[in-house]
């Protein structure tokens, strides 16, 4: 390699989070005209360490070299001035204005528009890195692919010498894949520099010249992409010894308590988020669902639970088709969801005892024809916050004063009183402390034992194997495979979750 | 070390902070108002004495400050009850007019029934005038996503506008020599009084049972927890599989019913006929958001603070004669409250804070 | 005939003119993103302002201008409390609108009956005005007529060919997106919706100061909702804000010439509103809301922690 400084160089990057390390004195060098993949699982910090390259947060440590020279990124701005930019998972587009006007934004010179100049600067970059695109489209006539050229544009307009791209074909159809690996080459030949963050390992392998690793916070390698290979990738990506803090004694599972049948939906955004999935839980059974987040699981979630509607497939409770039920439909039968973001499930300024009772209002005792019987409910709140431990200044106190561990036993509680037989949990210990994290696998444990059926949604492989009999992986709307849960498993479990492999449906345990 | 200042979501909000805020704005609201007397030559103490002795200080001040109460409080229960859904109805005064139509349409139309009769289908038809200008803008929200807000105002000037063409054309009666006036109402039309003052107190009675039926509503039913949870987090309400739309719907021409009661209340009880919209309801509709306000949508506090308006109202009056001030002024009251009551609302919400800043 | 048009339509273009100023600054508040819903208010206080400094200076254009400074004043508070404390738009707006006729009220009372000591004399325009038809309709008005007339091109022009444009736009629509790109949007919303107040000012000074000329108590008689409902109406277009005003403008005018007609004028003016009230309908429908709509953003506060 040449003696030229790099163009990025980052080191000793730390950075917190209300106690969470997410940035754990990370060093991270990209060289001038490299394509350089961040792999890794969610929370292992890429997204944060691009955040802080593009001035959206200060880290708490370490240095940042732009060409050699050492800088401090207060803001997009500066990053922008510096020849940075960063095209992010979710765009940020006007949708009724068009292309040139998206790409122009905020970049003012001056008052007048001048239109002419600002065109065929535009379309001088698209021809040159293959970005087609009809200047005077509208953002919401285009396809999510033509929207990221969009985003490509905005920042090569700007000057932008380093692009940084975060989980970039989420939203594209293979076709669009092929064309966006073929522009960041072109944009390579020219001497730009491109980062992207992903959990593909194909991508990896397909464009990148070398990729470093990262893990909970630190970085595990940095390897040339054709010196190493997807299993090396894989192991680096999740590999790890597993704790199993907690026992988990092997049960017999009773019958089927709820299955989906070639479940297919749309995202929010048109798109299919799931593609012929399959599955079924047992009593007294954990079926954990792995998978970098983004992948459908939101859709699996909303779609079982019925907050989202179907395009096909078929899902059933105990035996119920409750394909077509309405949300509450599914409530009184008995489906407990404790979902990802506890606040869509509570209500911050109510009770915990109103709370306790968003799902069971309707129920005797409680309720009594038109009427809810308040001493029926203060004792019913009074049993559970008894019974789970909740530590609460008061059943009477709004519920935004708990902590959140204890809001989380104050949503377990609520949906295990009232369920029959079926948990539906997403991302149960995120934000939660060691201490925390512990109860709440105790009473899944417990349910379990008891014979609750449990799907597990998270993203934190730990908990997955700690807790799950079967594993699930989900990748792209799909399942790419269920397989046992166990250490000598995570390997193939990381390549699922990568993209990597699939197994034939007639092996799925 | 380095300090800033950070503006935070305050985690507890204690009755006595509510209290406390409220009393506070109050008090911030009378100094600002007060400094605008002083600014344009009124003498503010002089003013507020007279606000006092005119709402409170005597048996007519205090009777006529029930009177104006009346509508207060059944627009100000309702939207109490509207707003605890966050549904924004800001058309009161129509659904005021509506209800004012439609009852004293009755009244003219049927002038002999007998007299219990005839009030009670005044009201029944006043309540239903109401509940239709209410329900137009809950159909168009819920089935178009229209915002409430805007409907709500644009359908005021057209109940005002139909007011108008009515009491000016069709309506209008022949002995008023080209006034926009009705022809007066029988007295099977008119609602009785307490001796001497002008309180119809069965509208009086319907506004208390109105208070007593949203506060049973809202604490001790299913329906009304519903309304509770979708109005402070939607979204856990469709998570817990509730019908936001119901709710809507629901609130909407219950506030807009109510708010009609007030508008036969008004025709049937004072003016005993139909005449110009200001004549009926002089903002009463848009008063009653600050009564509703004022009483941190808490059903039972709005009889407080439809009392408390209404005096002001009719303080506001005396001061008109007293000191030579025009009608308009009692809008500086309504417009400053109402500003720093949504002030309060801001301290209650939020709270300053100090905290380090690392480098 | 021709007299009667003539006459209807040089009518017209006065009576529209107040809507007009005040719909042009509401629609680059809206489009900003935030409801101003106070426009009645600051159109009063602008007229009250406009007739009292002139009667007291004088001077005509020292009250315009201090009517112009009253409704930004104004617009400035709601700012304040919209964008920054992020309160409640519509209960800020209602408010305000409130003390603005409360305040006119008081301070116009000396002012009742009194005349303008300077009048704004209209101008016509040599040789065009002396068109046949023509000339009266469209080239004998005073000076706010032709500025009104002319602020629309050029705010067109800002609102869509501008950088200054695309920035306002698409905060209105999508203050996330312009944040990332490096834009202040609370400073274009406070400037936004500064303007509308100016805006709504100049209505009213417009009222009190040329066409009426004179103070009446609450002479604004609901422009200012008039305004709101135009607002939507025109699609939060400066072009179709022109056309609406007239429209609008002219119904209010013609109420009791048509009278004669069998057409009630009251029930004539109920149009404009549940005109309104049908264009919310229709740009509400999908196929629409993605072309032409209400600003995506409008009465949502902004702030970067709520992403």
């Amino acid at each position: 390699m040449s003696n030229d400084p790099s163009a990025v160089l980052m080191k000793g990057i730390t950075k917190r989070f209300s106690g969470v390390v997410a940035n754990d004195g990370v060093d991270f060098e990209v060289k001038a005209g490299e394509i350089h993949a961040l792999l890794g699982e969610n929370g292992a910090g890429k997204t944060t360490l691009m955040n802080i390259l593009y001035g959206i947060y200060r880290p708490d440590a370490g240095e940042i070299y732009i060409n050699g020279n050492k800088v401090t990124i207060h803001s997009p701005r500066d990053a922008i001035r510096l020849g940075i930019g960063m095209v992010h998972q979710q765009f940020r587009l006007v949708q009724t204005h068009t292309v040139v006007e998206n790409v122009i934004l905020g970049s003012a010179n001056g008052f007048r528009f001048r239109e002419e100049e600002v065109r065929k600067k535009i379309e001088e970059l698209a021809n040159r890195y293959s970005l087609a695109i009809k200047p005077d489209a509208r953002i919401w006539q285009l396809s999510a692919g033509e929207q990221q050229r969009v985003e490509i544009l905005k920042a090569l307009y700007r000057g932008a010498k380093i692009l940084i791209l975060d989980e970039p074909t989420s939203m594209l159809t293979p076709m669009e894949i092929e064309q966006l690996l073929k522009t960041l080459q072109r944009m390579t030949e020219d001497g730009n520099t491109i980062i992207f963050i992903t959990h593909k390992l194909d991508e990896v392998t397909a464009v990148s010249h070398r990729v470093t690793i990262l893990r909970q916070g630190k970085v595990m390698a940095v390897v040339e992409t054709n010196k190493t290979d997807e299993r090396q990738l894989a192991n680096l990506m999740v590999g790890r010894e597993v704790l199993f803090r907690l026992e988990k004694e092997p049960l017999e599972r009773q019958e089927v308590r709820l299955r989906v049948e070639n479940l297919t939906a749309l995202n929010d955004k048109g798109l299919v988020a799931l593609r012929d999935v399959s599955f079924s839980v047992h009593g007294r059974e954990i079926l954990g669902i792995a998978g970098v987040a983004g992948n459908g699981q939101r859709e699996l979630l909303e779609a079982i639970t019925g907050l989202r509607p179907l395009t096909g497939g078929k899902v059933w409770l105990g035996g119920k088709d409750i394909s077509k039920a309405s949300v509450r439909e599914r409530v009184d039968l008995g489906l407990s969801y404790v979902p990802g973001e506890r606040m869509t499930a509570l209500v911050p300024n109510m009770s915990i005892a109103e709370n306790l009772i968003l799902k069971g209002y309707r129920k005797e005792p409680i309720a009594k024809g038109f009427f809810i019987d308040k001493r029926q409910l203060l004792q019913f709140a009074n049993q559970l916050i008894r019974e789970y431990e909740i530590a609460t200044p008061g059943p009477e106190k709004p519920v935004k004063l708990l902590s959140g561990g204890n809001i989380q036993r104050a949503l377990l509680a609520r949906e295990l009183s009232s369920g029959e037989g079926v948990l539906v949990i997403a991302y149960p210990t995120s934000g939660l402390d060691v201490g925390a994290i512990e109860t709440v696998w105790r009473i899944l444990l417990a349910q379990r034992k008891e014979g609750r059926a449990i799907l597990l949604v998270s993203d934190d492989l730990e908990e997955i194997l700690t807790l799950s009999d079967r594993v699930a992986v989900m990748y792209n709307g799909e399942i790419m495979g269920i397989v046992e849960a166990s250490q000598e498993n995570l390997e193939k479990i990381g390549l699922m979750m990568a993209g990597a492999t699939r197994i034939p449906e007639e092996q799925w345990v | 070390m380095k300090y800033r200042v950070r503006i935070e979501r305050r985690l507890d909000i204690s009755p006595s902070v509510q209290i406390g805020a409220v009393i506070f704005s109050l008090v911030c609201a009378f100094v600002v108002i007060a400094l605008i007397f002083y600014f344009l030559g009124v003498d503010p103490l002089n003013a507020y004495r007279r606000i006092l002795i005119g709402g409170f200080g005597s048996i007519y001040g205090l009777s006529e400050s029930l009177t104006k109460a009346i509508p207060l409080l059944l627009g100000g229960v309702g939207l109490a009850l509207a707003f605890r859904a966050r549904v924004y109805n800001i058309g009161a005064e129509g659904q005021i007019l509506m209800g004012a139509i439609i009852g004293g349409g009755i009244g003219l139309a049927l002038p002999n029934l007998p007299r219990g009769l005839l009030l009670t289908m005044m009201f029944v038809g006043g309540f239903l005038g109401g509940a239709i200008w209410g329900f137009i803008p809950a159909f168009l929200k819920t089935r178009f996503r229209v915002d409430e807000v805007l409907t709500s105002l644009m359908l005021v000037y057209v109940a005002s506008d139909l007011v108008k063409y009515l009491v000016y054309g069709p309506w209008r009666g022949p002995e008023q020599r080209g006034f926009p006036y009705s022809s007066p109402f029988s007295s099977s039309a008119q609602l009785p009084h307490i001796g001497i003052t002008r309180i119809h107190y069965p509208t009086l009675i319907i506004a208390l049972i109105a208070v007593v039926f949203v506060y049973i509503l809202l604490q001790y039913t299913k329906f009304g927890y519903e309304i509770r949870v979708v109005g402070e987090n939607p979204s856990a309400g469709r998570y817990a599989g509730m019908n936001v739309d119901r709710v809507v719907l629901f609130v909407l021409i219950l506030s807009g019913g109510l708010a009609g009661l007030a508008g036969v209340g008004e025709v049937a009880g004072i003016h005993a006929r139909l005449g110009p919209p200001e004549g009926i309801s002089p903002g009463y509709g848009f008063t009653a958001i600050i009564v509703a306000w004022l009483a941190r949508l808490n059903p039972i506090l709005t009889i407080l603070t439809a009392f408390f308006m209404g005096g002001l109202l009719v303080g506001g009056d005396a001061i008109q004669t007293a000191l030579n001030l025009p009608s308009a002024t009692i809008f500086v009251f309504n417009g400053v409250i109402l500003f720093f009551v949504i002030a309060a609302e801001w301290i209650t919400n939020y709270r300053l804070s100090l905290e380090e800043i690392h480098d | 005939m021709i007299d009667f048009l003539v006459s209807v339509l040089s009518l017209t273009i006065p009576a529209g003119t107040a809507l007009l100023l005040g719909t042009l600054g509401e629609v680059y508040a809206e489009r900003s993103g935030v409801l101003n819903l106070g426009v009645e208010g600051m159109m009063i206080m602008g007229a009250i302002t406009a007739f009292g400094v002139t009667f007291l200076t004088k001077n005509l254009l020292l009250g315009i201008l201090a009517a112009c400074v009253a409704g930004g004043l104004m617009a400035l508070i709601h700012a304040y409390v919209s964008v920054t404390l992020r309160v409640n738009q519509v209960v800020s707006g209602l408010a305000l609108t409130m003390v603005g006729l409360g305040i006119s009220g008081l301070v116009g009372k000396q002012f009742i009956g009194m005349p303008l000591p300077v009048r704004m004399t209209p101008i016509s325009i040599p040789v065009l005005s002396d068109l046949p038809v023509f000339g009266p309709v469209l080239f004998r008005y005073n000076l706010l007529v032709y500025i009104s007339i002319g602020l629309v091109p050029v705010l067109a022009y800002i609102l869509y060919k501008t950088n200054w444009g695309i920035v306002l736009r698409s905060v209105g629509e999508n203050p996330a997106a312009a944040d990332a790109m490096g834009v202040n949007v609370f400073l274009v919303r406070y400037l936004a919706v500064m303007f509308g107040g100016v805006m709504a000012g100049l209505g009213g000074a417009f009222l009190s100061v040329a066409y009426a000329p004179a103070w009446i108590e609450g002479m604004t008689a609901g422009a200012g909702w008039i305004v709101i409902a135009l607002t939507i109406f025109s699609l939060y277009d400066p072009v179709r804000a022109m056309l609406g005003a007239y429209l609008f403008g002219g119904v209010r005018v013609l109420q009791f010439r048509l009278q004669p007609l069998g057409i009630p004028a009251n029930l004539l003016n109920m149009l404009p509103f549940l005109i309104t009230i049908l264009v919310l309908v229709l740009i509400s429908e999908q196929a629409f809301r993605r072309r032409i709509g209400v600003p995506a953003a409008l009465m949502q506060p902004y702030s970067r922690e709520d992403k």
